[in-house]
């Protein structure tokens, strides 16, 4: 069966692509390649982005002062992609591109002067503006850049557990189970239960990073937006940081991994979306980045040559 | 891969809107240069139409005394049966020259000791910090009584005493805003080519911190025209016999308790109106002048 | 602790002596002529050469300044503050007799004013660019444009001579003798001028307070508690409550001054016998003494606002106590200590990652 004709077939039909059939892994299907462990339970991904875009309201720049017309100017063009449960997506661009604005655009936070469209499906299901904002709550979970985000006046531990749901008996029970969540999150990711008590301003480095990724578990969510996690950390908390990312994938999680480093995303992704001049020019396999004729975009293969060459073979093994 | 999508016709392509700007996500700027324009033409109006009639605020008719507002005398007239319209509207142009006057040279007082902080080394700038918390440790209505004594009432009194109160925070503004493009590349670049401070100042850093401070000016002006008007109602300020509107409602105060109502009510809203003029001229400024794009 | 105590104690006495020092000049530089001020144009022209003089002495003019301030200085030592030549009483007696309707005037139009600001802040911010946002915004500029005295003027006519809910000014009935003023006559009496102070001081706090709330939900805090998906009001009582009350609190506590401002003018207007309207007696009336000891007394009651906001940091923010460690060695020296004022504390604190990325590159 050739892969070509079907996937016209499929970008051509007027209903929703990602409905089609089942396919086999390794395939090429709605604009991207499968790795090996790309799984689709149910036939469908776990999140799947269809013409994302996002403009800012702005006056034009450039016209004269008063003359200037106010007009949209695109940061996000016609994104499409897909995380597949059990696996690690890198995004992967430049410093500035916009990828930040990329997550938000898909959780469905826009600035007051920001316009986003497109079409988001999560477990195949279509989601509105409601349904995203209920994701954000339950399914989808973010792992900030930095420490910055936590509250600088609130303890740790208090931060990292959230706020309890439901009303009465119910509300006192998911407050148990959020501390018990919580200690069973510290245990895990070696941080001491002193921790709980301390000021986000205490942390360290290391910690920082483990106590966000907590914050993001401890609802237990199907899918974890991670911007940026590693700048900042020596290599070894870096590779730390990675290991227990892809922890979570291994685990039937889906890991949607933001970075502007290939080396990194190489080595502990299983498929790499390149995201440049605003729009996801390539999703592909990790291991099409062996040689530069598997990548189709010339920018991807910009990516390539940048990486030197021998490391990228070890590197690729070196986590997981 | 497909052509990028045009976002703002995203609804057309049946593409759902995940989030979408309010209306007034950004100001105008023309709708602020009109009220920039109107604003400052209705002030600049009262000031001369001011002027014009403080001769006639002065006549008496005591054969219209205490008149409630008619068609004849729209604000009344008080108990010397002078037109109260037409001294409201002197006495604004006095408020509010004086305001103006106060304002400028407090502005003049925080240029010149906000460059001397910034630029003089620590010294200086301790000493200049030294005098902000001196001026800002007394209330400023004790500082105003205090300095509008010192220069013995009168005018340069409210004048001086407003300047000395209120060039704190400006010069603040001047000194952060200073210090900020003293550290930049091309003011760092024109000293090493051999300019010398005074020429670095006047080339470089006043032109910078200038739309700063003509917002700060601008913004100035409400807090001058109210002190005026307080410490001119307490009789710090002017002689009783110049109708500024602290020593209209000073005297107005006195026939309070007979129902006289229009000799308070009118100069003091037209106070009012003037006072939140400049204060919507200042912020519309500082929309257009210090964060351009509106955000 | 101690420490800071003690320094915040010697700086408090620094400033009494620069406030001091500060009106003595001023009133030496005066033009105005004491006795003439005081016994009036017509009487000082009729007057004897003898009864010139001894009016002179009377009112210490001729006398050169230091031997004045000095004077004084030596004086306050021993806790006296000189003579009030208009009320012909000590300095310390008629500041004592009217600090108490004034402080009573002043806590309640601080509270009052801080707490509706604070509300009603949190309110505008909370809908910011929404119409209660504009409402709120609105009339706290209209209230900023409003000077405190027509205020008083407005309401004394609406509620005092039209509507006669309250008296028409003072402290008490005119006639009672103050020891027998009852307690309901004097907050009767006292109402009017509260309420008025506390709507002159509410767009100050109101303003600043929702400018902080905005500053919040466009900040790193709330945009990741949003994306945990905290809805608005839960990110708040969360998070935005104790970070935006903290600024809220000094603001106030540094407005301490302001508020006496307005009460200056509305005492004036309410013939209130407290300290504002012996200021203006005092001022009108060259009376040195008593001028140099309310602009000492209210110079402390701005300081000790600023105190009270130092301390209130210290012990609710947590990063404090090391960050202000750290700026006061990095300030350095008696002027070092002398520059750190509690608006210091809105600028953003370093936060911890990023020393620590620092250090780590």
């Amino acid at each position: 069966m050739s892969e070509e004709p079907r996937e016209k077939a499929i970008r051509s039909s007027a209903t929703a692509p990602h409905e089609a059939p089942p396919h086999r892994s390794g395939e090429a299907h709605h604009h991207h390649t499968h790795a090996a462990n790309s799984r689709h339970p149910g036939h469908h991904h776990l999140l799947q982005v269809e013409g994302l875009s996002a403009a800012f309201e702005m006056y034009a720049p450039g016209a004269p002062f008063f003359e200037a017309e106010r007009r949209l100017v695109p940061v996000i063009r016609d994104v499409s992609l897909g995380v597949h449960e059990g696996e690690v997506l890198a995004v992967v661009g430049a410093s500035g591109a916009g990828k930040s604005l990329l997550a938000e655009a898909i959780m469905g936070i826009a600035a007051p002067n920001e316009r986003i469209v497109g079409r988001i499906w999560f477990d195949g299901e279509l989601e509105d503006e409601a349904g995203i904002e209920r994701l954000r709550s339950r399914e989808i979970a973010f792992v900030p850049q930095s420490i910055a985000c936590l509250d600088p006046l609130m303890r740790v531990g208090e931060q990292v557990r959230g706020i309890p749901r439901g009303k009465g008996a119910a509300r006192k029970a998911d407050v148990a189970r959020r501390i018990e969540r919580q200690r069973e999150l510290f245990r895990r990711y070696r941080l001491d239960e002193s921790v709980e008590r301390l000021y986000p301003h205490e942390l360290s480095g290391g910690m920082a990073r483990r106590v966000l990724l907590c914050c993001a578990l401890v609802d237990e969510p199907r899918l974890i937006i991670a911007d940026e996690p590693t700048p900042g950390l020596d290599l070894q908390l870096a590779e730390a940081a990675l290991a227990d990312l892809r922890a979570f994938a291994d685990e039937g999680g889906a890991v949607m991994l933001i970075t502007h480093d290939i080396e990194l995303a190489l080595a502990v992704a299983d498929r790499v979306a390149v995201f440049h001049d605003g729009t996801v020019v390539e999703e592909t396999s990790v291991a099409s980045f062996a040689s530069p004729e598997l990548l189709r975009h010339p920018f991807s293969r910009e990516l390539w040559h940048a990486l030197p060459e021998h490391d990228f073979a070890v590197a690729s093994r070196s986590v997981r | 891969m497909a052509a990028p999508l045009d976002v703002a016709r995203a609804n057309a392509a049946s593409i759902p809107v995940i989030a979408a700007p309010g209306a007034r996500a950004l100001p105008s700027r023309r709708g602020d240069l009109a009220r920039v324009i109107s604003i400052g033409a209705a002030l600049a109006l009262v000031l001369v139409a001011g002027a014009i009639l403080v001769p006639v605020a002065q006549e008496a008719d005591f054969m219209a005394k205490n008149l409630p507002p008619s068609i004849g005398h729209p604000f009344g007239t008080d108990w010397m049966g002078r037109d109260m319209l037409c001294r409201t509207i002197a006495g604004l142009s006095i408020s509010a020259s004086l305001g103006l006057g106060a304002a400028l040279a407090a502005a003049g007082v925080s240029l010149v000791l906000g460059c001397v902080a910034a630029l003089g080394g620590p010294k200086a700038d301790a000493m200049v910090s030294g005098a902000i918390d001196v001026v800002m440790g007394l209330p400023h209505i004790v500082l105003l009584i205090l300095v509008s004594f010192a220069f013995g009432k009168g005018f340069t009194g409210v004048v001086g005493a407003i300047a000395l109160t209120e060039w704190p925070r400006l010069a603040r503004v001047v000194r952060a805003e200073m210090l900020q493009c003293r550290e930049s590349d091309y003011v760092m670049a024109a000293r090493k080519l051999g300019q010398g401070p005074v020429k670095v100042a006047t080339h470089h850093l006043v032109p910078y911190v200038l739309p700063q401070f003509a917002v700060g000016l601008v913004l100035l002006f409400p807090h001058a025209i109210l002190h005026e008007a307080s410490l001119t109602f307490l009789g710090f300020g002017l002689p009783p016999e110049v109708p500024a509107i602290g020593s209209i409602l000073s005297e107005s105060m006195g026939y309070l308790v007979g129902g006289e109502w229009w000799l308070v009510l009118w100069p003091g809203l037209s106070l009012v109106l003037c006072v939140l003029g400049f204060d919507m001229l200042g912020r519309s400024l500082a929309r257009l002048l210090i964060r351009g794009d509106g955000l | 602790m101690v420490r800071f105590i003690l320094k915040n104690l010697l700086k408090a006495c620094l400033l009494v002596v620069v406030v001091s020092f500060v009106v003595f000049c001023l009133v030496d530089l005066s033009p105005v002529d004491p006795v003439q001020a005081n016994v009036g144009q017509a009487a000082y022209l009729t007057m004897s050469e003898a009864k010139r003089a001894q009016l002179e002495a009377y009112w210490g003019a001729g006398e050169p300044l230091p031997v004045r301030y000095g004077r004084w200085l030596a004086g306050l030592l021993q806790g006296d503050l000189g003579m009030s030549l208009r009320y012909n009483e000590p300095v310390t007696q008629v500041i004592a007799e009217r600090a108490a309707p004034s402080l009573a005037l002043l806590s309640i139009a601080w509270a009052g004013s801080g707490i509706l600001g604070f509300v009603l802040g949190v309110g505008a911010g909370m809908a910011e660019r929404r119409w209660p946002d504009r409402i709120i915004r609105g009339w706290c500029f209209v209230m900023t444009s409003i000077p405190s005295f027509w205020l008083a003027l407005i309401l004394l006519m609406v509620f005092a001579v039209a509507l006669g809910w309250f008296p028409i000014g003072f402290a008490a009935s005119i006639g009672v003798a103050s020891a027998d003023v009852t307690w309901a006559d004097a907050i009767h009496h006292l109402a009017l001028p509260a309420i008025c102070l506390t709507l002159a001081g509410v767009a100050p706090v109101c303003l600043h307070t929702r400018e902080k709330v905005v500053e919040f939900e466009a900040g790193d805090v709330a945009g990741f508690a949003k994306l945990r998906g905290e809805g608005p009001w839960q990110r708040f009582w969360r998070h935005g409550l104790r970070n935006v009350a903290l600024p809220a609190l000094t603001l106030q506590c540094a407005s301490i001054g302001e508020i006496f401002g307005g009460a200056v003018l509305v005492e004036e207007v309410f013939s209130y016998p407290g300290l504002g309207q012996a200021a203006v007696t005092a001022g009108l009336g060259s009376d040195v003494c008593l001028l140099a000891g309310i602009a000492v007394v209210t110079a402390l009651l701005v300081f000790g606002g600023n105190f009270a906001a130092d301390l209130l940091y210290g012990v609710i923010d947590p990063r404090m106590r090391e960050a202000r460690a750290a700026k006061r060695a990095a300030r350095g020296g008696v002027l070092g200590w002398l520059v750190n004022r509690p608006e210091d504390y809105d600028e953003p604190l370093p936060d911890a990652g990023e020393v620590e990325r620092g250090g780590s590159a």
